[in-house]
Order: C-alpha cells, then structure tokens, then sequence
C-alpha cells in the first residue's frame, strides 16, 4: 500500500468507530484527540481493527505513533508493504 | 483450548463484554442460568384478563441513567455507543419530564437539564448556593474512572461542603437507592458516579423498555458470532495452579478457556472457586428491595417521573428492621416519559427497602399475606402523593428480596452486589475477572461500560497468564 491507500485505511476504521465525526476537515499534523472526539478506548479500537481488517500489530509501547494522522501513516505505510 | 473467554451471565456487563470480544474474533460463549437475558435488568409478562393479549413488565429498570442528547460526546453513554457500535437513534430514547425529592419538610425537583435543581436549590436553600456550586465543582473534576481508587465515604466528604444537613439528605437519597451497596453512606467514586448520571445527565426511557436494550446487545453480540447458552448453570470455576482454566456446569458439562469474566458477583463467584484460593470471603451486601406494580385503567395526572419519597427528616438507607419499611419508598411512573401516549393503561412502581432474612423465612401463605400487606401499603402511598388519581386498579403484583435473588443468582437478593469491591476486575485467581455490579460502575450504562472496559483491558489488551 502507498501511503495515500494507507491513510484510507486509518480513516475508515476512525469512520466506523465513531461514525459521527466529521473528517473532512481533518487536519494530518493536528493530533487526533484533539480534533476528534476520541479516548484511549477509541485507539485500542483503531489498533484492534488494524489487527483485525489488516494483520498488523500495534505493540502497546507503540500507541502514540498513531498520535496524527501523518504519523500513522509514516508508522504504518512500512508495516503494510 | 474450546474458547477464548466465557462469561457468566448475561446480564448487561456479560453482553457488553461479549460483545468487545467477539468483535475482534475472540471465540466467547456467554453462560446464563436463566432461560432469558438481562440479569438484574430482565423482564417478564403477565395475561391481560380485561383487554386479552400479555401485559409486559420490566423488573429492576425504572430509568436509565446517563441520557445525552443525539450527538453530546465525551459522556459514559457516548463511550458505550462507540464502543459497541451502536447508534443514539437504536434506544428510542424518552426522556424524563421531572422527578422529585420528597421529603416532609422540602420538595426538590430535577430534571435532565441540571439548572432545574440548582435553582431548586437556590430557592429552598439559599444559604447553601455557594456549596452546593462548591460540590457540582468537585464532583465535575473527580476522575470516577480511576482504577485504582480505594473506599472514601461519601457523607464524610460533603459534610465538610454541605453544611445544611437537610439538603444532605435530600441529595444522597436518590443516589443511595439507585445504586449504593453500603448502608447509610457509599464510596465516594460511586458518589461522583451516580450524581453526573442522575442530576447532570438523567433519566429516559428506552421506547418498549429494558427490552430494547437487551434485544439491541443480544442481536450485536449474535452479528459477530457470539454464542449464547441458556438454563447453562456454573456449579464450579475449574483451577489449575492458580489460574481458573473453566467451568463445569450443573450437569456435569465442562468447559475450557483462557479467560472467564463473571457477572455473578464477587461472593458468588468466590463461593464456586475451590477453598484457599480467595483469603476471605467477600462481604455480601445487605441492601435488597421489595417492589410492588400496579395497573390502573388510565394514565397517571401527575406528571413526576419518578418520586423519592422520604417521610422523615433523615434517609435511612439500610434493611428494612421489620419486613419492608414504608417510611420511604421510590415511586416510579414509566409513562410520563412518554406523554404523548394518553391512551390506555397506566403503571405505577413502588420500591421499599426490604430485609431478606425475614423474607426468606417466611412459609408460603405468610408470604402471600405479607405481600398484600405490602401492596396496601404501597397503593396508600400512591394515593396520598397523587390525590387526584381516581384510577381503577386492574392488576397488581410484588417481588420480593426471595423473588430477586431465585432469578438473579444475587446472594440473599442483593441489588447492588457486595460491600467489597474489585475496580481493576481481578479476582486471587489468575484469569478470571469480575465485571458488572461488583467491579463497581453502577446503573445500566455503568453496567455496560464495566463489560466494555474489563473485556478491553483482560481479554484484548493483555497477554493471557
């Protein structure tokens, strides 16, 4: 996956998981949580759909590399060559 | 190994958490010793002799707590949508109109708009403005959720905010009854719990009841392939070295698997765990309830959606001395959450604080009769808070502490679990985990979050032991 279908991805799975937000205006060097109404359940859940839909671990020591959505994809792209 | 995880009972918390788990491909079978869900929240029919067909019954339900308004985030009831993947719009949602604190010398009404009991309060407790914003205050910045908090008393703490003792009261009554394990006094994280759910948040009801939101776990956890066994009754938790590994059923039937999560109560639970395991037996509470519904030939005038009646200047909130103690009683009227409906039959709920050992003890016609005595007192009760009510009953019937504790499994009909709380869910045996009342979020939604976040951390963030 190119780094474009990787941010896809990432966005679908916050789409499914709070699907009231508005991600349009999303802002990829603005952290998460900040601009979405997310808590640390909502990002076990990210990191269990990457598990689920696309086999790749999340190592809990690895958690706030999914802080912005340009650092998932930096994090993420390598894991899902 | 046969399953990932098995949950006992399929209460809210043993659905909430087979439903996490199944979701992201955990192999889960929910036990239930009932031949239907819902745990302390269940419901059951009668025949309707006058209008043909069944009349439906919720038992434990009179509201639920936490109500947010389609799309508020950040609040417990938001988390759960999420977390289960559930839409505002799936629990048709009444809310409340009013409720009240009745007691002799002042009425205070709240409703789910938090302004309504602070203007109350302003009014009838002027000198007590700055206190109580002090207490809203603290109750706003206190981290409920903190695992790891220990036992602190609640009257302790608000004596040293709240100096009128009679607003004291009169704030602690309804959060005790709804959902404190401890008599008299409750911890003061349940405290900070149940006072943004009932006076910040509040009351609605699911249209149709607690069905709805049985039916909606039910169906989501059946959509990721959980399975669900009824008349499945847990004789004993299996150990090996210190880790539970099963249960075996009263038939004999075992079953393995790396985690178990039971929603039976922390002395339940220990009770089918072989000896040496637990070093004392946790505490059953004492706290059980006697209630007594009614069905009149028309809607309710008043239009209160539930009434905590107190008929003394301070709320004992401890077992009945004498069968049921009739100075208190909350009173609930489920059809003022949906006005709208002036049709057809009306229902009122009449809840005592009751004593379980005198129930039990009583021979079957002596309950009978005791029962009846109950309901007359509980109708005169209905009668003296809504005058105007010139309604004919049709249908009457009572459940006592022996009634709650044959379909919930609870020890001596206990409500809201042990004295003894686990707030990280571990239990001395490795593997096996409490979630539900005895965790120690409270109401339905509490109920639900405490499946939600033991499955999280237990089942899908750890490593298994």
């Amino acid at each position: 996956m190119n780094q474009e279908q990787v941010r896809q991805v990432v966005l679908n799975i916050i789409s499914d998981i709070a699907p009231d937000e508005d991600m349009t205006t999303l802002k990829d060097e603005v952290s998460l949580r900040e601009q979405l109404d997310l808590d640390s359940m909502d990002f076990l859940d990210i990191v269990m759909e990457l598990r689920k839909r696309h086999k790749v671990e999340v190592p809990a020591e690895d958690y706030p590399k999914l802080a912005t959505m340009a650092s998932c994809v930096s994090y993420l792209t390598p894991k899902m060559q | 190994m046969a399953h990932d995880a098995i949950i006992i009972g399929a209460g809210m918390s043993g659905l909430a958490a087979g439903i996490r788990l199944a979701m992201f491909g955990k192999k889960v079978v929910i036990l239930e010793k009932h031949s239907i869900p819902g745990g302390l929240n269940s419901y059951y029919q009668r025949r309707n002799f006058e209008e043909g067909g069944v009349r439906p019954f919720d038992v434990g339900l009179h509201a639920l707590t936490n109500f947010i308004k389609k799309g508020e985030k950040g609040k417990p009831f938001s988390k759960l949508l999420k977390q289960l993947r559930l839409s505002w719009d799936d629990f048709k949602l009444h809310p409340q109109t009013h409720s009240m604190i009745h007691f002799p010398e002042a009425q205070l009404k709240f409703s789910n708009d938090f302004e309504l009991l602070e203007s109350e309060v302003h009014q009838r407790f002027p000198h007590q403005k700055d206190h109580f914003a002090r207490l809203a205050q603290n109750v706003r910045e206190f981290n409920e959720l903190d695992l790891s908090l220990g036992y602190q008393s609640t009257r302790a703490k608000l004596a040293t905010i709240i100096t009128d003792p009679l607003l004291l009261e009169m704030l602690l009554a309804p959060l005790l009854i709804y959902g404190s394990a401890w008599e008299d006094d409750m911890d003061f994280a349940q405290f900070v719990i149940m006072f943004k759910s009932l006076y910040f948040e509040g009351f609605a009801r699911p249209e149709g009841g607690v069905r709805r939101i049985i039916k909606l776990l039910v169906d989501k956890y059946a959509e990721n392939g959980g399975e669900l066994r009824y008349r499945s009754s847990v004789a004993r938790i299996l150990t090996e070295n210190g880790k539970a590994v099963g249960v075996r059923l009263d038939n004999g039937e075992e079953l393995r698997a790396i985690h178990i999560f039971s929603s039976i109560g922390l002395p339940e639970t220990a009770m089918r765990v072989d000896d040496g395991h637990f070093e004392t037996q946790p505490r059953v509470g004492k706290m059980t309830f006697l209630e007594s519904i009614f069905v009149f030939d028309k809607k309710p005038t008043d239009d209160a959606t539930i009434v905590f009646y107190n008929n003394a200047p301070t709320y004992a909130y401890r077992p009945a001395s004498n069968y049921y103690d009739a100075t208190s009683a909350v009173v609930c009227l489920p059809d003022n959450y949906e006005r709208h409906n002036t049709a057809g039959e009306g229902t009122v709920r009449v809840t005592y604080m009751a004593n379980y050992r005198q129930w039990a003890d009583l021979v079957r016609t002596d309950y009978d009769a005791k029962k009846d005595e109950v309901a007359e007192s509980a109708k005169a009760l209905i009668k003296k808070l809504f005058p105007t009510y010139d309604a004919h009953l049709r249908f009457t019937d009572v459940f006592s502490p022996t009634t709650i504790e044959r379909y919930t499994w609870h020890k001596d009909g206990t409500v809201y679990g042990s004295i003894d709380k686990t707030r990280d869910g571990r239990t001395p045996v490795d593997n096996l985990f409490i979630i539900g009342t005895d965790q120690g979020f409270l109401g339905i939604i509490g109920a639900m979050l405490s499946g939600i976040s033991m499955a999280n951390l237990h089942g899908l963030m750890e490593a298994p032991q």
